[in-house]
């Protein structure tokens, strides 16, 4: 095994790639076959997603019920969240953790291949189980994915089924974590130091932390919900002595941590992304691993900030607030680093770049809305109206998916060994970054004018902006068919990359060949490290 | 027409937070109608502005930097990549903004909590409102007035917004914002709202009013409000809260204190009938029925849960007396005899009742949407055993959406809608069901 990985000449006869679609598929324990699924299931996932978000699209295109019944579009809008936030966009972060962390730390796989292979195929189960209730007496769980008693017990036998499927992909997750954590902790190559370390691997172990941390606390309030349901517990009922408001503190325990689980790899992405494109090194790079830990932290203590609404003592909602509010600094230090990166850098405009450019643009969006309903008072009008959906969209779409499309274009030539067609990404980055504004713009008008979110019909006077909304909605949906077309055309065929890739690109990944061999850095050895994608430390 | 409007949308879009176009686009935030309300706005106005300033600082230096650092100009990149000096400004100022933001929104938050007017003195509450929420409607208690009623969608709204209505929603007046009893306050009067719900959480919200508050079920949360100027506000419950979440709006109508005065007597029944029921009795007797039923009067107050049964009852005798008074009957000796109502009778106001009630599920030819909102149409509930039949309607069905209409309902409701139920859809059982049967359960 013990080969020359960076030989020009290795060959695929040579790389001990399994034999037969079981034991290369199924069987697998290879990081970057496991993370290839994970890839595939994340994007499958998220366009079945995005399908829901069509349905829900259609049905708000104009005031009156035109295609489906108010139940079913909160089925609608109750597994649109479940599928992308469980089965989009974590996975896809997990099976970019898979592809690039051992590459990036000179691994030669993660530390536990089995689990890995483990905790993927428990989520194509998971999705099953949860996807099941649609065909069931009932239907599909419709009470939001938030999950408040009492009026998810309200849901019939999908109850059930919608707490096993969260669980298991809670396990899924929990054991991907620990993979991540023991695989960073364990296999870095020896010279290779934590702050030696790319943002990306910087901000997955976080990340990879606060998943072990707040997913246990999640399986543990969906299985009160069970034994709420089926064994007679009043853990949220009221009318037993139970305290349905408990619920929503354990649930944004989790929910707040998650929240920044599905943000912390993007800004990790970015991080390798803009540099590259800007021919300059990370600004700040020291400061951006404080950041990514404060704002870790800082999740964790924030939580009621979802719940200002519910009624808690005054000390309690001024706390909650400004320590809501201190998120704001180290996020800004975030930003303003990317900007420096870029200051007087000497920037090429590719796809990953337009992406990640328009990460920054457009999460700094978010983040101000964010800003605003930080502040309590302000939050008893913003809360539950479109204005919320309107933030929580832009920190998750133009945020977390655009950084992971940037993060596909910029690793795609390394993954497949061919480079993506260019003038397709920029029509596709176009299309994409147009649509998403007219998508969720007008939403925050929406909801300042007073519109609830979570309703499937409204009052007149919302039809302009849910029209252009829904108009914006099917562009970026069609976009989104466009960028598999884009993917499956680069794995098909395309101009051949270099090891390289990328002119100015710092990281291991690219001292090894595109594609990738089945096995990279398999000889525990020292690593040059002035290739390594961390900034100045000094 | 739409076209039109699509212009001007965009014309306003661009203007982005003008002041002026929110007013009739629904731009912003209202400024709403309470001292309260105004500093919520202002607080709103002050931390977007702080966002539009800071944005533009970021996205101009972002584009400047686009714009002049890109390789196309031959510029050789710089080798910096950390600057302490730089770091700790760009940490500080931040923090510097957040406390200036922090002090008003802290003195706002106190306000909402406990309430002090320009001396610094504790505001006194000058009534209190109870709002209980239902899937889906809302109840209004008024505490010190000892009377309550429910407050539902409107019966157009209700029904146009059905799927396949063939009815174009612009033509209904207040499309989803109007109910049959809309929550009557006083002006310039320092109210209390105490918040509750009977089955899921909800969430009472006036955008006007300048907050929103969970209605949770075992718990009464506060808030409170001083409307200053008369006036018609609508809302929506803010809380999904399942099916028909879109469809229990708020309408409050805040009246000049005489009028609400005036309102309250007629309530209580010891005075000339006042405009607003006037208007009542004579829709509810335009359209055939007498809504002002739901007007439902009750002498005791509400603030224990566990004197609901008794409630109900109050609410029946009331309601029943109610029917007189709407009848011309001038007192009560004919109280035997209006117990045996007929099956025209029963068929018209359960019909009403079906339309406001029971349609949102079962639908409008009682098909349901099975199996969750089961079919009543041969259904043995609505076929066989009556007295089934009026245990579900009035103690509802625990761990679904049925709700135990014996809470929210007088009698004859619900002696009529289930006579309704088991004589239309093609039944035919001919069952007359009276109100006393439905008392009697009740008891």
């Amino acid at each position: 095994m013990s080969h020359d990985i960076t030989h020009d000449e290795l060959s695929h006869d040579h790389d001990h790639k399994p034999k037969g679609f079981v034991n290369r598929w199924l069987l697998t324990t290879n990081h970057k076959d496991i993370g290839t699924l994970y890839l595939i299931f994340a994007l499958t996932m998220f366009i079945i997603g995005g399908t829901m978000a069509m349905v829900i699209r259609l049905e708000l295109f104009q005031p009156g019920l035109q295609f489906v019944e108010p139940f079913f579009f909160n089925q609608m809008t109750t597994m649109h969240a479940l599928f992308m936030i469980f089965g989009a966009v974590m996975p896809a972060f997990v099976g970019l953790a898979n592809w690039m962390v051992p590459m990036m730390i000179g691994a030669p796989d993660m530390a536990l291949p089995r689990l890995n292979n483990f905790s993927f195929w428990l989520l194509p189960f998971a999705f099953v189980v949860l996807a099941s209730t649609f065909f069931m007496p009932g239907g599909a769980p419709a009470g939001g994915w938030t999950m408040y008693p009492p009026l998810v017990l309200q849901g019939g036998q999908n109850v059930a089924f919608l707490v096993f499927a969260v669980h298991l992909m809670g396990i899924s997750s929990i054991l991907g974590a620990i993979n991540i954590i023991a695989t960073i902790v364990n296999m870095r190559a020896p010279n290779v130091g934590y702050l030696n370390m790319p943002m990306f691997v910087w901000t997955w172990l976080i990340t990879a932390f606060l998943l072990i941390l707040v997913m246990p606390v999640l399986a543990g309030a969906v299985t009160m919900l069970l034994t709420d349901r089926y064994f007679g517990t009043s853990f949220f009922n009221a009318a037993g002595g139970g305290d349905p408001v408990m619920f929503q503190h354990i649930f944004w325990f989790f929910g707040h941590p998650e929240v920044y689980i599905m943000i912390l790899p993007s800004f990790g992405i970015v991080s390798e992304i803009i540099p590259t494109f800007a021919r300059k090194r990370l600004f700040g790079y020291v400061s951006m691993v404080y950041a990514t830990a404060a704002i870790a932290f800082l999740s964790f203590i924030v939580w009621a900030h979802h719940m200002f609404s519910v009624g808690m003592p005054l000390g309690g909602q001024l706390y909650f607030m400004y320590a809501t509010m201190l998120i704001a600094v180290p996020t800004g230090v975030k930003v303003f680093n990317w900007l420096a990166t870029m200051w007087r850098g000497a920037m090429t405009f590719e796809t990953p770049m337009l992406f990640s450019i328009a990460f920054v643009a457009l999460f700094s969006v978010g983040g101000f809305s964010g800003v605003m309903m930080a502040l309590a008072p302000v939050d008893l009008q913003y809360h539950d109206t479109y204005f919320i959906v309107a933030h929580f969209h832009y920190v998750l779409v133009p945020g977390s998916i655009f950084a992971i499309i940037a993060a596909a274009y910029y690793w795609l030539p390394k993954w497949t060994g061919h480079m993506y067609d260019e003038r397709l990404g920029k029509i596709h980055f176009w299309w994409s970054a147009i649509s998403v504004n007219v998508l969720f713009f007008p939403q925050h008008f929406l909801g300042l004018a007073g519109m609830p979110r979570r309703i499937p019909d409204y009052s007149t006077q919302f039809a302009e902006f849910n029209m252009w909304s829904s108009i914006g909605g099917f562009a970026f949906g069609l976009a989104q068919i466009f960028f598999v077309y884009i993917v499956i055309k680069t794995v098909r065929g395309g101009q051949k990359a270099t090891a390289q890739v990328w002119d100015d690109a710092q990281g291991l990944e690219w001292t090894v060949p595109s594609p990738a061999p089945h096995h990279t850095f398999d000889e525990y050895k020292p690593v040059d490290l002035s290739k390594m994608a961390h900034g100045d430390t000094h | 027409m739409m076209k039109k409007q699509t212009k001007k949308g965009l014309l306003v879009s661009s203007l982005l937070m003008s002041t002026v176009a929110s007013a009739e686009y629904g731009l912003n935030l209202p400024k709403g109608v309470s001292d309260y309300s105004v500093q919520v706005y202002d607080m709103h106005m002050m931390v977007l502005w702080i966002c539009v300033i800071i944005g533009i600082g970021v996205f101009g230096a972002m584009f400047y930097s686009i714009f002049a650092h890109r390789k196309s100009k031959g510029v050789e990149p710089a080798k910096f990549s950390h600057s302490t000096t730089v770091e700790i400004i760009w940490t500080a100022i931040p923090v510097l903004i957040l406390i200036a933001i922090a002090l008003p929104a802290t003195k706002g938050m106190m306000q909402m909590d406990s309430p002090r007017d320009e001396q610094g003195e504790p505001v006194t509450m000058e009534m209190t409102v109870k709002v209980t929420g239902y899937q889906w409607k809302w109840r209004y208690d008024y505490l010190d007035e000892g009377f309550g009623f429910l407050s539902t969608l409107t019966a157009d709204s209700n029904i146009a917004r059905q799927k396949g209505s063939g009815i174009d929603v612009n033509t209904v007046d207040n499309y989803l914002l109007d109910v049959d009893n809309p929550l009557v306050i006083p002006a310039n009067t320092n109210i209390r709202f105490l918040l509750t719900s009977d089955d899921v959480i909800h969430s009472w919200w006036v955008n006007e009013f300048g907050w929103k508050r969970d209605a949770i079920p075992g718990f009464i949360n506060e808030g409170w409000t001083n409307v200053k100027e008369p006036g018609t506000y609508r809302g929506q419950c803010a809380e999904l809260c399942g099916k028909d979440h879109g469809y229990m709006p708020i309408v409050v109508e805040v009246l000049s204190q005489s009028d609400y005065a005036a309102w309250v007597a007629d309530q209580n029944g010891d005075s000339v009938v006042n405009q607003t029921a006037t208007d009542e009795v004579e829709s509810a007797q335009a359209s055939g029925s007498d809504d002002a039923l739901n007007n439902v009067q009750q002498n005791t107050a509400t603030e224990d849960t566990e004197t609901m049964a008794e409630i109900s009852t109050d609410e029946t005798e009331a309601g029943t007396s109610d029917q007189q008074a709407d009848q011309g009957v001038a007192d009560n000796q004919v109280d035997q005899a209006e117990s045996d109502w007929s099956m025209d009778k029963l068929m018209a106001r359960g019909e009403e009742v079906y339309n406001t009630q029971c349609l949102a599920c079962h639908k409008i030819d009682g098909s349901g949407m099975p199996p969750a909102f089961p079919s009543l149409i041969d259904s043995p509930v609505t076929t066989d055993d009556v007295n089934k039949h009026i245990d579900i309607v009035v103690h509802g069905v625990t761990g679904t959406a049925m709700a135990p209409f014996g809470k929210m309902l007088p009698a004859e409701d619900i002696a009529a809608v289930i006579t309704y139920t088991r004589n239309s859809f093609g039944h035919e059982t001919g069952d007359r069901v009276q109100p006393a049967d439905i008392e009697a359960v009740l008891q």
